[in-house]
């Protein structure tokens, strides 16, 4: 067991906390207050490699390593939990599944944009009746000659807004339940494809949250990714490489809240000394560091068994269950520390706290992890 | 050398070995043991033959010179058979041989560390005293020097393998009125004239290893049975800490294994309702919680020791030992709450593991000690 980044990995890992420090915080709060998208800045992590992580170069992406995607993630995270799911979305649940069951022409077409950061990706499982049970969507995809035929509508779409291309989930035979699923990939450009309103949420609120409508969209049969049938196959090993990057985005943001609260704690005075003087204080910060250190720890074996092609999904549940439920503890604890001015707006813990809540949610709740999980230990 | 959570051949071929070892040699006794509070000699015999009792001993003083990863592995195979065996095996190697090898004379080592390595002899860590715990700079046995000797007087309590060792690492303060940089360090054989052991303590668990209080009435040791400078003992016994810290998280780590291994057969057994107790939500998701925070404690425990001697190792040992007892505790309640009313009676192993598993969040340090370690850390 080695456990230590390595020097190209530890520079990514300064040169992105650069980047998010100098570009992404200082429009985190209006990212979040005001709900918008924050297109300029996703366009430079684009330039910077960020949006394909681990692609391989010749498809226009990074060319780096799983702990590496981890590393992004978190940084961008520690400053602002919308622009992290915004990467997070178009590095593992757009460009992973095309490197995995795209074809060569697919790839040139969709994977190198969106790898390059020159377009945005979006991922349209969810739908209002099926959540949890994807198995149940009811969108459908019609064979029409040449073209498939989509009707149906998804809904919290992150990414949905200012998405350039959507990977679609739709089923050929809605009697086959989750066999008759099949995956395409399709343009916003596409007459019948149309995008909602921004959803306001309680927390990541910049991420362009929103409905998708699919209304008699014609799609040539090229665009279908993977075979017929092969799409739940296609959602649930995305999902499961997904969960590795919202784990990392929830270490992110308790590591970014974290912080807040241990210069906090040395800085106010109460009782005419500084509150990290006090040993309910201390305590707090213990564990908060001792759960966080655990999460990354969690989540890091969860990339290390993917890149080294292991099986992995009993560890990214495992990282996505943990590293969100501790981001939760985590960030009310920087509430807690801040007192009433926890509770502000102007106080970055305040959006921490918001911001971590989803995580236990999206990509599979907490409920559907120790599904997972336990499926994994009760299985012989 | 490569980012890797896989273990070594070294590491894989020992934990086989003791795997194989506590199964075949010690699981048929261990709950007998329990009940009579009997110590395994034999046991622990053809433990120093196999070089478990100083394992961490140089091979200069006949030791097998293994890695405290490689010890962190050992000790979480013996826990998961029987805690009580693990914990005999553990005090001797991290705080009896480790200080001896890091603070001892040469000529000290030379006499005494062959012995500890693979001549059966099993030691203990004289600190603890009645009206001294966590506040070990409080303690009252003291030591003068006179002539070629050091003379001991006072009082140790709790002190496992009392009536076992034969060779103890006490603490004693040496200069009157300088607090914590007043004591001293020794190795005190058991066969001195002076140093007497009391009766074994009867414990809630871990019956079935022995704790006594130890007794110093004008004990002489030789000079060179100080460990260190005059003064340094408090360090010693703060690094000797530092570094066992990770033996009890890997004994936590044992007990957590078990614990769920055993709640996993029941659940699969028990029938209620109609179908195996494991087919209820309620069972499955406790089962995988405990899962999630056993990986996580094993993450933290196998990291720590990995990191021994860098900078960081005395606040990752801290974390280490502070989730991996805690999570334990948590794992032995949820799993004898998976048994029900047979988990509160003795013929289940579960009920032997809930009382072996309470210790492991107060000796060598209790959860609140190691929440000060770490803030001082993060704070600093």
């Amino acid at each position: 067991m080695h456990i230590e980044l390595n020097d190209e990995q530890k520079m990514l890992r300064d040169e992105v906390r650069r980047f998010a420090e100098e570009v992404v915080k200082p429009i985190a709060k209006e990212t979040d207050g005001d709900g918008i998208f924050p297109r300029d800045a996703m366009r430079q992590a684009g330039e910077m490699g960020l949006t394909g992580v681990a692609v391989p170069e010749e498809w226009d992406g990074a060319g780096m390593d799983v702990i590496s995607y981890c590393i992004v993630i978190e940084e961008v995270s520690r400053v602002c939990g919308s622009s992290g799911v915004i990467l997070s979305v178009n590095n593992s649940l757009v460009c992973d599944p095309l490197m995995k069951f795209a074809n060569d022409e697919q790839k040139e077409l969709f994977l190198k944009p969106l790898a390059a950061g020159r377009k945005l990706g979006c991922f349209a499982l969810t739908e209002p009746g099926a959540g949890s049970d994807a198995a149940a969507l009811r969108t459908t995809a019609v064979k029409d000659g040449d073209d498939y035929i989509l009707n149906g509508n998804k809904v919290f779409i992150t990414n949905g807004t200012d998405a350039d291309v959507a990977i679609v989930f739709a089923s050929v035979d809605l009697s086959l339940g989750h066999k008759g699923i099949t995956a395409f990939v399709v343009p916003k450009e596409t007459e019948g494809y149309s995008h909602g309103i921004h959803e306001y949420k309680l927390g990541v609120n910049g991420s362009g949250t929103t409905e998708l409508a699919f209304e008699d969209m014609r799609i040539p049969a090229a665009w279908r990714l993977g075979e017929e049938g092969e799409g739940f196959k296609v959602a649930m090993s995305t999902l499961d490489g997904g969960r590795i990057g919202i784990a990392a985005q929830a270490v992110g943001i308790a590591q970014g809240a974290f912080e807040e609260a241990v210069s906090y704690a040395k800085e106010r005075e109460q009782f005419g000394k500084p509150i990290s003087s006090f040993q309910a204080i201390q305590h707090y910060l213990a564990d908060m560091s001792t759960q966080l250190d655990a999460a990354r720890l969690l989540t890091w074996k969860a990339a290390w068994a993917k890149m080294n092609k292991k099986r992995y999904s009993l560890e990214a549940a495992q990282a996505k269950l943990f590293a969100s439920e501790m981001a939760q503890k985590v960030t009310n604890l920087a509430v807690q520390i801040h007192g009433g001015y926890g509770y502000i707006r102007e106080y970055n813990v305040e959006r921490y706290f918001r911001d971590a809540r989803i995580t236990e949610i999206y990509e599979g709740t907490s409920e559907i992890q120790k599904m997972v999980i336990a499926a994994n230990i009760l299985k012989d | 050398m490569d980012f890797t959570f896989e273990l070594d051949e070294e590491q894989q071929l020992l934990r086989d070995e003791v795997r194989r070892f506590a199964e075949e040699r010690i699981r048929p006794g261990t709950a007998e043991r329990d009940k009579k509070h009997e110590f395994p000699e034999d046991i622990l015999a053809e433990m120093a033959e196999m070089g478990l009792l100083g394992m961490m001993i140089d091979e200069d003083y006949d030791g097998p010179e293994m890695s405290p990863l490689t010890y962190a592995i050992a000790v979480e195979e013996l826990a998961a058979v029987c805690p009580s065996v693990a914990v005999t095996m553990s005090v001797t190697n991290s705080v009896c041989c480790w200080p001896i090898q890091a603070f001892g004379t040469e000529a000290l080592k030379k006499k005494i560390l062959p012995e500890l390595a693979a001549g059966g002899a099993i030691g203990g860590f004289g600190l603890t005293e009645p009206g001294s715990g966590s506040d070990a700079g409080s303690m009252k046995t003291v030591a003068r020097q006179e002539g070629d000797e050091w003379v001991i007087d006072g009082e140790k309590a709790w002190i496992t393998n009392g009536a076992y060792g034969k060779y103890f690492v006490v603490l004693a303060r040496t200069s009157p009125g300088e607090g914590t940089r007043g004591i001293s360090a020794f190795v005190v054989p058991s066969d001195t004239p002076g140093f007497r052991v009391g009766g074994s303590e009867e414990k809630m668990g871990l019956k079935a290893s022995n704790t006594t209080a130890l007794y110093f009435d004008g004990c002489r040791v030789p000079t060179d049975h100080l460990l260190g400078e005059e003064g340094a003992g408090f360090r010693i016994a703060m690094a000797t800490l530092d570094h066992s810290r990770v033996g009890i998280a890997a004994q936590s780590v044992g007990i957590h294994r078990r614990a769920l291994e055993l709640a996993v057969s029941y659940a699969k057994e028990r029938v209620q309702f109609g179908v195996p107790i494991a087919k209820h939500q309620a069972i499955q998701f406790k089962l995988a919680t405990m899962a999630t925070e056993l990986e996580a404690a094993r993450c933290l425990t196998y990291y720590a020791a990995s990191r021994d001697g860098k900078p960081d190792a005395g606040r990752l040992a801290s974390q280490a030992k502070l989730y991996a007892s805690e999570a334990a505790n948590r794992a032995a309640w949820e799993a004898l709450q998976i048994h029900g009313g047979n988990g509160f009676c003795e013929d289940y192993e579960i009920a032997r593991l809930y009382r072996d598993v309470r210790i492991t969040t107060i000796y060598e340090g209790t959860s609140e000690m190691q929440r000060m370690v770490i803030a001082r850390h993060v704070t600093r």
